[in-house]
């Protein structure tokens, strides 16, 4: 960690300075970002699908997305049909889809890819700042606030470090119920043990985000089109209100769980990419609705995407990289980066040709006017803003 | 449940007097080691712990202490097995099948689906349940908490192999050799049904290996990350490749013809290795000895293991032939353990949380499905890991959302004036129709008649606290303790909040739960 701040101390100082003119221009006002985690690994090939390569079907004989079954974007890509209520998204060229997203070196493991990816450190390296929390360290956040994130799901690496308020919660009425409970902590001791730090920090984090929430949420309007699946759902549902309530969060997250498909993957993960289609479709109508559709990027991301070739289970097993969606009123839609060739695979992957850390630099530019390049050398230009 | 409650109390009182028969008077009394370490040991080694046991324990030495908490570990569960163990995988299935059939044939006809069970869901519930009760029952929670420790290291989840028998029966491995050795406990898990269904096993064939458990095996189960190539997962994958279980019955099989009989190299070793190749050369390599005492010393010891401790540690399990019980002395003897600095120096994990306060509060709970409800929405469900990796335990046990949450179960408890209200309540009303809630057939739904009624149920126990001026509604456990005892019992360090010890006993014991010191062990 201080040998990398240590390299990066110069242009650290080139954040601060950019961070400060950009959140003061109103010209770009701040986009919350809303990250949408699969968790598992979803499997990339299956999703946009490279229909017109015949490699495709001999490393796909059972498993494979018929030719008449993919919604057809180009001569070469298209969509697994159950991505169509998204369609509209993309007609309105809303949405991008970001081909190819991975990293050098990758890890196949679950818990440290996902790592590797919340931190965006280089596979090598180990990191405990989440890569939001690392874009806004130096940067002047929205003073008055008492949360600058807020996680509907378990895993709040991507946003936890010292530069930001992030709060866990399923529940937006219990959460605060609860909250009133909490005395505060300010200036009590840990006596140097570090359970009891965490502990107090928890606390304290508690009951600032709840003063700042209950104000907010209090008389804020509940959403126009009601969501479908009951988890997944139910975590848009918060977030919409979150976002109606103009609660000045820099990011939220949600995730949905399950694409780890070692086995008989296709009913998985078309029933997934079903409901993530569905709701996410849900949740631009509402922003729309509620004219915040240009304040809010979505971003999907999960730990690897899969193998190129089926295993015997009809399943596939962790592979490397994979397309992400990139939907918002301020999204330029359309395809970006290249789509990796099945022809050139190495140990039966594919190669990445966008590097996770160049869209987490594009996020943080054009959700927060914020300049990071995370470490990357030569990083790519994407134009995923308009 | 009372009754069950007492009878354990007495036989664990039984056996205390004949532990200090068998050692009379070998110990002197400036070597007791007193009720502040004796308070630390046990919480690090049972649920609760119990005042009665911490006095037990305060006049030993502590070496004796330790020893007689290793001395004849448990092997079988005190709980019976629940009725169904034997059925076989085929038979699970079908009748499943039968049942969801039933299921659909009744919504179609709008007709209320009373009295049809699906019999993957409600055998999972009682083995659940099952294990909670062992928990609370078991004159030996030590082997509970290693149970519960190996468990959390070779991770199965009901969720993915949908057939409780099989987990039930891993579970009683994992009781038999919880203090046994590691190395019969490794080979029988590579055997294991539950295990086989969780990491893909039954899938992997010489044809196409599946590579889920030999990555596992490697990641999590015994060398750790960067220890290993993608190569050697590939060579592990091949070698465990036949072993499976036989469709019918759902007990381990090796299928000869499935397996890959060809030449490996595997961590720079070459051969026709099998399965017990790949385990005999990682008992070899230190790094598996390391990952397991890192893990233990999370567990059992600290947030932050010693480098140099973990590899003195770890030499004397690799030498001793993987032998549990010795390691666990030697951790248990460690300076680091015995560092009063290191008391309170852990989180609580939900189990702990919630066995642990029904333990000391001795709340009848004739129904656990209420408990696990409680465990679930503190993130930890008895044989649902999120995933392989087990619970990261720790510190994230610990975020704003489980905070409130465990002051509000804290608070139910504290507060339970009735034994409906411990069954269900609290997270019936918050948690109907959430994400990862899933909904108790046992527990009607909210504007459910039987709700109403079951609200309506009158006080049976009156053990609130809150207004507690009374020593009897203490309950058995606590009773008759002074004040500044029962603060000492119930908590590992000074209180945060502050907690008043003049008040009467049953306040006293309602603001040490609430304190945040609560929260540590």
């Amino acid at each position: 960690m201080d040998r990398r701040n240590f390299l990066l101390g110069a242009s650290a100082l080139s954040v601060a300075l950019a961070s400060r003119t950009a959140f003061a221009d109103p010209s770009t006002p701040p986009r919350v970002l809303l990250l949408v985690e699969l968790k598992g690994g979803n499997d990339g090939l299956n999703t946009l699908i490279p229909y017109g390569d015949p490699k495709y079907r001999e490393l796909r004989p059972a498993i494979g997305v018929p030719r008449e079954k993919v919604i057809q974007l180009d001569e070469k890509v298209g969509l697994n049909q159950k991505l169509e209520p998204l369609m509209e998204s993309w007609k309105a060229r809303d949405l991008a889809i970001v081909q190819g997203v991975g990293y050098p070196y990758p890890n196949r493991s679950h818990f440290r890819s996902i790592e590797i990816w919340d931190t965006a450190s280089a596979s090598s390296q180990t990191l405990s700042v989440g890569w939001v929390a690392q874009a806004f360290k130096g940067a002047t956040l929205t003073k008055g606030a008492g949360v600058d994130s807020i996680v509907i799901d378990t895993n709040a690496l991507p946003v936890t470090g010292p530069e930001l308020r992030t709060i866990v919660m399923q529940d937006a009425e219990n959460f605060l119920r609860a909250a009133q409970s909490v005395k505060d902590t300010s200036g009590m001791q840990d006596g140097g043990n570090p359970a009891l730090r965490h502990l107090l920090d928890v606390r304290h984090e508690v009951n600032a985000a709840a003063s700042s929430l209950r104000a907010k949420l209090h008389d804020s309007a509940a959403p126009a089109y009601a969501y479908q699946d009951p988890a997944f759902g139910r975590q848009l549902d918060l977030a919409t209100r979150i976002l109606m309530a103009r609660v000045p969060v820099v990011a939220i997250k949600v995730a949905l769980n399950g694409f780890d498909t070692h086995a008989n993957q296709v009913p998985t993960q078309e029933r997934l990419l079903g409901i993530l289609a569905s709701d996410l479709a849900v949740l631009r109508k509402n922003l729309i609705a509620a004219d915040l559709w240009k304040n809010v990027t979505v971003l999907t991301y999960s730990e690897f995407g899969r193998r190129a070739r089926q295993n015997a289970s009809g399943g596939t097993d962790h592979g490397t990289a994979a397309p992400h969606l990139v939907m918002g009123g301020g999204v330029r839609g359309g395809l970006h980066g290249v789509y990796p060739s099945l022809g050139d695979l190495q140990d039966g992957d594919m190669r990445y040709s966008v590097d996770f850390r160049t869209v987490f630099s594009t996020m943080a530019q054009g959700c927060w006017g914020l300049r990071n390049d995370f470490g990357v050398r030569q990083p790519q230009r994407l134009e995923l803003f308009s | 449940m009372s009754v069950l409650l007492d009878r354990r109390r007495f036989l664990g009182s039984a056996a205390t007097a004949a532990a200090f028969l068998s050692i009379p008077r070998l110990v002197r009394a400036d070597q007791a080691m007193g009720f502040d370490e004796a308070r630390h040991l046990l919480s690090r080694t049972s649920f609760g712990p119990v005042p009665q046991d911490v006095q037990t324990l305060s006049s030993l030495d502590y070496g004796a202490a330790v020893d007689r908490l290793l001395a004849n570990p448990r092997r079988v569960a005190l709980t019976p097995a629940p009725g169904w163990v034997n059925e076989g995988l085929k038979h699970v299935r079908e009748e499943q099948r039968e049942a969801v059939e039933k299921l659909q044939a009744a919504r179609a006809e709008k007709k209320p689906p009373t009295g049809i069970v699906r019999p993957i869901e409600e055998q999972g519930r009682e083995l659940r349940n099952w294990w909670v009760e062992e928990m609370l029952v078991t004159d030996q929670p030590f082997v509970e908490r290693m149970t519960l420790f190996w468990h959390n290291h070779f991770t199965s989840s009901l969720q993915k192999v949908r057939f409780a028998p099989a987990l039930y029966f891993q579970n009683a491995l994992f009781r038999r050799e919880a203090l046994g050795n590691f190395a019969t406990l490794l080979k029988a898990v590579a055997r294991d049904p539950a295990m086989l269904i969780y990491l893909d096993g039954v899938r992997s064939v010489a044809r196409q290996p599946n590579e889920n458990f030999g990555r596992e095996l490697l990641e999590l189960f015994t060398l750790g990350e960067g220890h290993y190539s993608e190569a050697d997962i590939k060579a592990a994958a091949r070698a465990f490749t036949g072993w499976s279980i036989d469709p019918n019955s759902g007990a381990f099989a090796d299928h000869v013809q499935q397996h890959d009989g060809g030449e490996k190299t595997f961590l720079g070793q070459t051969g026709r290795f099998g399965g017990d190749d790949i385990i005999a050369i990682l008992l070899r390599n230190p790094h598996t000895a390391e990952t397991i005492v890192r893990k233990l010393w999370l567990e059992f010891v600290s947030l932050k293991p010693d480098p140099e401790e973990v590899k003195r540690l770890a030499a004397v399990f690799r030498t001793g032939g993987y032998e549990i019980k010795p390691l666990m002395r030697a951790m248990l003897m460690s300076p680091a353990f015995r560092d009063p600095a290191n008391r309170g120096g852990l989180i609580k994990s939900p189990v702990d949380l919630i066995v642990g306060s029904v333990r000391v509060l001795g709340l009848p709970v004739p129904e656990k499905t209420g408990l696990v409800r409680m465990m679930q929405g503190l993130g930890q469900v008895p044989f649902d890991p999120p995933n392989v990796k087990g619970w990261a335990g720790g510190e994230s046990w610990i975020s704003t959302y489980t905070l409130l949450l465990r002051q509000q179960f804290l608070r139910r408890m504290v507060e339970a004036t009735t034994v409906s209200s411990m069954d269900g309540g609290m997270m019936m009303n918050a948690g109907a129709g959430r994400p990862n809630r899933r909904a108790d057939r046992k527990q009607p739904a909210p504007g459910d008649p039987a709700m109403v009624q079951q609200a309506e149920q009158k006080p049976i126990e009156g053990r609130s606290l809150r207004s507690a001026g009374s020593e009897a509604k203490l309950g058995p456990v606590l009773a008759g303790i002074d004040q500044q005892m029962l603060l000492r019992t119930l908590l590992p360090r000074a209180p945060i909040d502050g907690v008043d010890v003049t008040s009467s006993p049953g306040t006293v014991v309602a603001s040490a739960m609430f304190d945040s010191a609560y929260q540590l062990k």
